[in-house]
């Protein structure tokens, strides 16, 4: 299979312009003749299912929760990047390019990155006219902070609930589409199979999560904007929710999946207190603005943090990057931490921790300036600690946050099934091997409102509008198909939970496939993977039936796909041998433990393809051609 | 830790629901609300009976999508913050919890503890928006926009649409609500165009669904996990007056 990336040809900062213009148009009158299925609608897929209806296009909305406004894009607390360059600190379009492909250690494609930070813009004046509240000066412009990787201030937000605000900047424009006729939203319904007919995406089979009801819907394209796949660890920030099914099911369909272990672990989250934690919280990286990282110097030292005097602390992100100090990328931010709790110098009583202190600018500008700036955060951080950050230091410590891998696209964000799109945390393609933050608000929108209007019409255009119906057998198989392995589920009857056996994956992946990996460890999780498999199928247990609303089930269908893409993950992890980004080997690293690339060998996605239950997957190539900027090792010092 | 939680059982929406009592033994206080729940489900799981049925999602007090009565308070015994937010160690060793659903008509109960909110969608639908379609928007300064306006915009914007304000309003009403995202758009030179024909319609529609009305009482701010003021539903009858005066 020869993957095809369509990046147009041209200089970089025309390819976008030029493209737009040698697509393919539907035209007005004929838009309303196509149907397009838009599955999930959180950032990516509510601009895109709002923005479609805009131009005219019929659109059926899906989404498993009981509103749009649901989505876990709503948990996004920091903001958006944007290169408006309104502080006047030299950032400009091709620097936000810059900073997102080194801080993704050139693992993504120059032309799609390109086109993001181009879009980025627009995404600001559509929100402002939303009625985005973002924070404001006193002469009434807006207000930038500064995130990881970047040393301008180029992120815009709404107090720490950015992602909140945007996602109701999209649902309020899907509303009114809604409210127009033009979008017909399915709530509580999971996808469940995506339908192919003569090789294109033309359907999908969903689940009434009330009712139980399995039904087929047709349409001529279909959107999958499904999130990410962190859950696979079972303790994440991502929320309960949260899964890679709708992905996975593309997978099985032929779809490619790329660059599957690309797993972005978060510097600071809240540590996990108790056994039954059921997720982790992220403290957000603006944080990291004003707060220091440290830890004791002396190993194993049990005094309260207040009682350590500043000499006996290590600030040691500041002292081994004295240029970006404690805003380096995600990636190594982490990997620091948890270095520093290896060799013993964690704190709190796990002692897998570090702290995160405001003292300096709580006296530096009040604890006024700090609660207008982070207070919902700090209030958060008690509410679940009990503990004081105005008065004590945090304690935090990396955890699953983004999954950079996804679905494979070309440049107009169509997987290698025609017909079948794929957007925002779904897909693979804008952040490489790490992402930096402020970046996944924008890229859910930069495809949702700004690249899949455009990019769909050129397929659109290409096909008959409603050449499909559910009457199809295609249809009728699918549903059989997605009935028989929910039965199955039921019918087991075993002994185990369903997050019982939940939690020994994510103990699997956490250990062997988590913020630093090894062969043996990787060669480990693809034997101990499958008989986890193999107990799940043997021993779970699902109460109730199909015919009602029944959430053990709902868990144990995504469950069933996370242990198929764990193997999945541990095998792109092993076939990886390097370190770039969130993806570190231990066996490639440099003198002073930093990650070190192979570009000889691995400047490469790798798509990977179904090819049975019980045969491995195959892994297609597609190079990286990088014509503007010099791969670099990374350097934050 | 061990608590005694008396929770509400209903098989749908159309069946008779009650109240079942189970003990649940071996809690640490660092736990939250919803994980002392998880662990009950999961030893009902194992007894072959089917688990609470409870709406959760980001256990972070951002989604909206969580809310029950415990103890006869919306979100539980604390101010400010949502259900899942809750943690243990605000309850004492022996305690009884009682968890109720919201309980108002125009949020019909789903199963147990999940109700249908999708009322509250339908009364956005009807106003709650700026008709901007994607594509040509001014530049983002174009026009300033006062440090206080925009504040008083995000305080309305922060509304989270859980239900608290409804579940605890002893008329049901959804003033709260409504009058956040009225009073968002009222205050930014954005929401101009629409601003009469969006407080009519949103009023209309929330009448429609069976909202009850606003007497005052306060509860819904006392309650509402994000603190949001009454002074919305002020400016929200403020902004319904002028328009109807101004025909």
């Amino acid at each position: 299979m020869k993957l095809e990336s369509k990046i147009p040809k041209g200089p970089l900062s025309e390819k976008w312009t030029s493209h737009k213009f040698n697509m393919k148009l539907v035209n007005p009158a004929n838009k309303r003749k196509y149907k397009v299925l838009v599955v999930g609608t959180g950032l990516a897929g509510a601009s895109a299912a709002s923005t479609l209806a805009e131009l005219g296009y019929q659109v059926e909305a899906f989404s498993y929760h009981e509103s749009p406004r649901r989505a876990h894009s709503i948990a996004a607390q920091g903001g958006i990047n944007a290169a408006k360059n309104y502080p006047g600190d030299g950032d400009s379009i091709y620097r936000l390019f810059y900073d997102t492909i080194k801080g993704g250690d050139y693992r993504s494609r120059e032309a799609n990155v390109y086109r993001l930070a181009e879009v980025s813009n627009n995404i600001i004046d559509q929100c402002v006219a939303q009625g985005i509240p973002f924070a404001r000066d006193y002469g009434g412009l807006l207000d930038n902070r500064s995130f990881g990787g970047a040393q301008v201030s180029r992120t815009f937000y709404a107090r720490g609930q950015t992602g909140q605000q945007l996602l109701l900047g999209a649902y309020s424009s899907l509303i009114r589409q809604m409210n127009t006729g033009k979008v017909k939203f399915h709530p509580r319904t999971e996808l469940q199979d995506i339908v192919m007919i003569d090789g294109e995406a033309k359907g999908i089979i969903i689940r009434d999560l009330v009712t139980g009801e399995i039904s087929s819907h047709a349409g001529d394209a279909v959107v999958l904007a499904t999130g990410g796949y962190g859950n696979v660890f079972f303790l994440s920030t991502n929320a309960m929710a949260s899964n890679g099914s709708a992905a996975y099911r593309a997978y099985k369909k032929g779809a490619l999946f790329a660059n599957p272990c690309f797993t972005q672990i978060h510097p600071t989250c809240i540590p996990v207190a108790s056994g039954f934690q059921s997720k982790l919280t992220l403290m957000s990286e603006s944080l990291r603005n004003d707060g220091r990282i440290w830890v004791p110097k002396k190993k194993g030292d049990n005094r309260a943090p207040l009682d350590i005097p500043e000499d006996e602390r290590d600030y040691y992100l500041e002292r081994l990057y004295p240029a970006f100090g404690n805003l380096v990328p995600r990636d190594v931010a982490s990997r620091r931490a948890k270095e520093m709790c290896d060799k013993g110098h964690g704190v709190g009583s796990t002692k897998l921790a570090v702290y995160l202190d405001f003292a300096d600018v709580i006296q530096r500008n009040g604890k006024n300036w700090v609660a207008d700036k982070y207070g919902n955060l700090f209030d958060m951080y008690e509410e679940i600690t009990g503990e004081n950050p105005y008065k004590t230091p945090m304690r935090i410590f990396p955890a699953v946050h983004y999954t950079m891998g996804g679905l494979w696209v070309d440049y107009n964000l169509m997987s290698n099934l025609p017909g079948l799109y794929v957007l925002g945390e779904a897909n693979f393609s804008d952040h490489g091997a790490n992402r930096l933050g402020a970046s996944a608000l924008m890229q859910g929108l930069a495809d949702g409102y700004f690249i899949l209007p455009y990019t769909i019409a050129d397929y659109l255009a290409r096909t008959k509008a409603g050449k499909v119906n559910t009457s199809l057998p295609e249809f009728g198989k699918s549903e059989n198909a997605v009935k028989e392995n929910i039965r199955k589920l039921l019918s087991v009857n075993g002994k185990q939970t369903v997050d019982e056996i939940h939690k020994k994956l994510g103990q699997i992946m956490w250990e062997k496939v988590g913020m630093a990996r090894n062969k043996a460890d990787l060669e480990n999780a693809i034997v101990e993977i499958p008989k986890l498999r193999k107990e799940f199928w043997a021993d779970v247990r699902v109460p109730g039936s199909e015919d009602t609303m029944n959430t053990e089930l709902e868990k144990a269908g995504r469950l069933a796909d996370f242990l198929d893409m764990a193997e999945l993950m541990a095998r792109d992890a092993l076939m990886r041998n390097e370190s770039c980004g969130g993806h570190f080997r231990e066996e490639f690293q440099t003198e002073e433990n930093e990650a070190m690339r192979n570009d000889d060998e691995f400047t490469f996605v790798a798509a990977w393809e179904h090819t049975g239950d019980d045969s491995p997957p195959q892994m297609h190539k597609e190079d990286l051609v990088f014509e503007n900027v010099q791969l670099t090792t990374r350097s934050y010092k | 830790m061990k608590v005694t939680v008396k929770i509400w059982r209903q098989k749908d929406s159309r069946s008779k629901g009650s109240f079942q009592t189970y003990p649940v033994d071996n809690i640490s206080e660092e736990m939250s609300f919803f994980e002392m729940l998880d662990m009950l489900n999961e030893s009902l799981v194992k007894q072959g009976e089917k688990p609470v049925a409870f709406d959760h999602d980001c256990r972070e007090g951002i989604c909206g999508t969580c809310g029950m009565f415990i103890n006869g308070r919306a979100h539980g015994p604390i101010s400010g913050i949502t259900t899942c937010q809750l943690h243990m160690r605000r309850f004492n060793d022996g305690d009884t919890i009682v968890v109720e659903p919201w309980r108002a008509k125009a949020f019909p109960v789903i199963q147990d503890l999940v109700v249908d909110r999708t009322s509250f969608d339908r009364i956005m639908l009807s106003g709650g928006y700026i008709s901007i379609n994607s594509g040509g928007a001014p530049d983002a300064n174009a026009i300033p926009i006062s440090k206080i306006s925009a504040d008083i915009a995000m305080d309305g914007a922060s509304c989270i649409g859980c239900g608290a304000c409804v579940a605890t309003c002893k008329n049901s009403s959804a003033m709260l609500f409504v009058s956040a995202k009225v009073s968002q758009f009222a205050v930014l030179p954005q929401g101009q165009v629409e601003r009469k024909e969006r407080v009519q319609n949103m009023v209309t529609s929330m009448d429609e669904e069976g909202f009850g009305n606003c007497t005052n009482t306060y509860a819904c701010e006392a309650e509402c996990p994000k603190e949001i003021s009454v002074a919305h539903i002020a400016r929200m009858n403020r902004e319904f007056l002028k328009a109807n005066l101004s025909g």
